[in-house]
């Protein structure tokens, strides 16, 4: 394989093999106009010929657009900067210069990737579509792409040490990664199923249930509507209703199984999809992340881009040891503000990553911190009254009417008691388990009641420091301490004062003692 | 903690000329509604006329009261808000660029607004209004050679 050298400052167009690529994924689009065709039409014989001509049509459309906007989009490579020239009649120019980029991120969805095709991104932190994407180029020309600009980023002078560190990389003067990296963390096929029985999910009823609307709409099909289920209970469903409540409770329960069993499966092939082959690796430059089935992502993270960490867990998950490890910064990850470096790990197996970023794992002898008391008790009686007063109302009503609107279940006014009763405990609890606390470096965050998580800051890192307090809160003495932190958000709520201001006061300290030039 | 500095007194004026325009509608509605004759004289105007004044008098001036900053060695601090208070400090050393606005009140009575933006996701542009202009150039100037002091 001989890795193409990119030309510096001459215009170049993506593959030429993107436009079929695009073309293919035009097949998608092109699915549901002929299903409606097809049907619509009343599934006569000539429909599948429309439907069909449909399809075609739809098709070529994609792909003329595809390859215009191939001819249109073309993409230079300069000395300090990346421009991106695009647009049919109106025409854009993008220039993204090679300081602003936070990472170049690789990614490989299905159709490409059976072309052997690759989409190029660059995170600059703009977030969404603002972030310049390139699609699509050959594996090797992402690569090389990638290289070239993190050489550029950090000037030729440090990048011609790491090619001859590397040792045995490829000899066209791109340094390639993976000779010098370390393997952080990765997931065998045990460990992903392991993790994906605890993804337990029940989207796949969210998916029926649109499919369900969807039939609605269409075939006229009327799912929701009563009449439907009645005649059918009557009809070929009438010997349900004569099992017995024995059989009734069986059914029950065996409908109970089906879901727990959809659920567990929906979850299972959920996580497989995303997360097969999760490889997190240490490199001379950050922290590389591989992982996918069909669309395989490669992200690149350098490590002093890292703001913060969040290591956090679930309700069940936790009883068995499991965590997650996610970075905060300010480049994004696919549908999340953080990025997931180690989805499903022993806290064991998180500290080396946790080091490798340049943070450390919550020493023992920590001077934790509760939150004030004061805070406790007013969330306790604010989430407790709220409920009551509904609770109150309704009482009400079933006292002074002659409980017809309630139907003499005047118990039933009870329940919003209930619920502002489980809500001042949970409160109670949640203050219980959030912690506060610093040391000479950090900043830590406890907080959640069943599923606990942890966020690790670092002092130096942040951005700015707010105080604030509404009515309740000065009148009782406590404060919320809101910290900049580039890419996420880091809140203590209701410390005591004066534990706000010496946090604010430590904080600011440490921030004032660096400068922002010297974090990128 | 450091004294804080009040803004321009200029500032109350300014915000009770805001105020009052948005009040102007519902001022006019009930105007309108007196005029109708439906109620008796004065059920409507009066108790709106009474809280129009305390919204355009006396919530501007406690706004002001509640205002303040001070400029520290390195730091900026603002603090704001009458029932929700918020006391934010911004280092210089994490100013990423400054902005000094004037609307068209604020240039009529010699007024700008401070703007500082950090990298942060929470506080990404803290405002500070009400500053005399020449005051409002001054503070970035100091911002500035700050910033550029420490990056050289």
């Amino acid at each position: 394989m001989s890795e193409p050298a990119i030309p510096i400052g001459v215009p170049q167009r993506t593959n030429p093999v993107s436009v079929l690529a695009q073309g293919a994924s035009a097949v998608r689009n092109a699915l549901f106009p002929m299903i409606a065709i097809f049907f619509g039409s009343g599934s006569r014989g000539y429909s599948v010929m429309l439907a069909l001509g449909i399809g075609v049509l739809v098709i070529a459309v994609g792909t003329l657009r595809s390859y215009i906007r191939w001819r249109r989009l073309t993409y230079t490579v300069g000395q300090e900067d990346i421009r991106v020239e695009s647009g049919v009649l109106s025409r854009a120019a993008r220039s993204v210069p090679y300081d602003r980029i936070q990472d170049v991120s690789l990614e490989q969805a299905l159709i490409p990737r059976l072309f052997g095709l690759v989409e190029v991104r660059f995170e600059t932190g703009a977030g969404g579509k603002d972030e310049l994407k390139l699609a699509f180029l050959r594996e090797s020309e992402g690569e090389a792409l990638r290289e070239l600009v993190r050489a550029q980023k950090d000037g030729a002078g440090i990048a011609v040490p790491e090619a001859s560190g590397a040792g045995e990389a490829s000899g066209d003067g791109v340094a390639t990664l993976e000779a010098a990296s370390e393997v952080l963390f990765a997931m065998p096929p045990k460990r992903l199923v392991t993790f994906g029985l605890f993804e337990f999910s029940l989207a796949v009823f969210a998916v029926l249930a649109g499919l369900a609307q969807y039939a609605d709409t269409f075939a006229g099909i009327e799912l929701w509507d009563p009449d439907l289920w009645m005649e059918w209970l009557a009809g070929p469903g009438d010997w349900i209703a004569h099992l017995g409540p024995m059989a009734q409770v069986i059914s029950a329960i065996a409908g109970l199984v089906t879901l727990f069993v959809v659920g567990s499966v929906t979850g299972l092939v959920r996580t497989v999809l995303r997360d097969w082959g999760f490889v997190l690796e240490r490199t001379a430059k950050g922290f590389r992340r591989r992982r996918g089935l069909l669309t395989r992502t490669d992200v690149v993270m350098p490590a002093h881009r890292v703001q913060a960490l969040e290591i956090g867990t679930r309700m069940i998950r936790r009883r068995f040891g499991w965590h997650g490890l996610k970075f905060v910064s300010l480049a994004q990850d696919a549908g999340g503000a953080s990025h997931d470096v180690a989805p499903f790990a022993k806290l064991g197996e998180l500290a080396p990553i946790v080091t490798a970023a340049g943070f450390a794992m919550p020493p023992d002898d920590l001077d934790w911190q509760r939150s004030s008391k004061s805070y406790r008790n007013a969330g306790m009686w604010i989430d407790a009254i709220i409920p009551s007063l509904l609770g109150l109302v309704l009482l009400g009503i079933a006292l002074l009417t002659d409980s017809d609107t309630l139907g003499g279940r005047w118990w039933v006014a009870l329940i919003p008691f209930a619920i502002g009763m489980f809500l001042a405990l949970r409160q109670f609890f949640l203050w219980r388990y959030a912690r506060n606390a610093i040391d000479d470096r950090q900043l830590y965050r406890r907080s959640g009641w069943l599923a606990p998580s942890t966020a690790i800051a670092n002092r130096v890192k942040l951005q700015s420091v707010e105080i604030a307090q509404g009515p309740l809160a000065r009148l009782r003495g406590y404060a919320t301490l809101h910290l900049g932190l580039a890419g996420g958000s880091f809140v203590i709520a209701g410390l005591p004062l004066d534990r706000a201001q010496q946090l604010r006061a430590a904080i600011l300290d440490s921030i004032s003692a660096t400068d922002f030039s010297e974090l990128t | 903690m450091e004294e804080l500095t009040s803004l321009d007194p200029r500032y109350v004026t300014v915000v009770r000329i805001r105020t009052a325009l948005a009040t102007l509608p519902i001022l006019i509605a009930a105007f309108v509604l007196e005029g109708a004759d439906i109620l008796p004289f004065g059920v409507v105007i009066a108790p709106v006329i009474l809280l129009a004044a305390f919204i355009i008098f006396r919530i501007p001036l406690r706004r002001y009261s509640a205002r303040g900053y001070s400029m520290g060695e390195d730091r900026l601090r603002v603090v704001r808000g009458l029932l929700f208070r918020s006391d934010t400090v911004v280092p210089f050393g994490r100013v990423q660029h400054i902005d000094v606005d004037q609307g068209p009140l604020e240039r009529a009575f010699g007024l700008s607004t401070l703007t500082v933006h950090t990298a942060g996701t929470h506080n990404a542009s803290v405002h500070l209004p009400g500053l005399a202009s020449d005051d409002a150039v001054a503070m970035r100037e100091e911002i500035r050679a700050h910033i550029k002091r420490e990056t050289l």
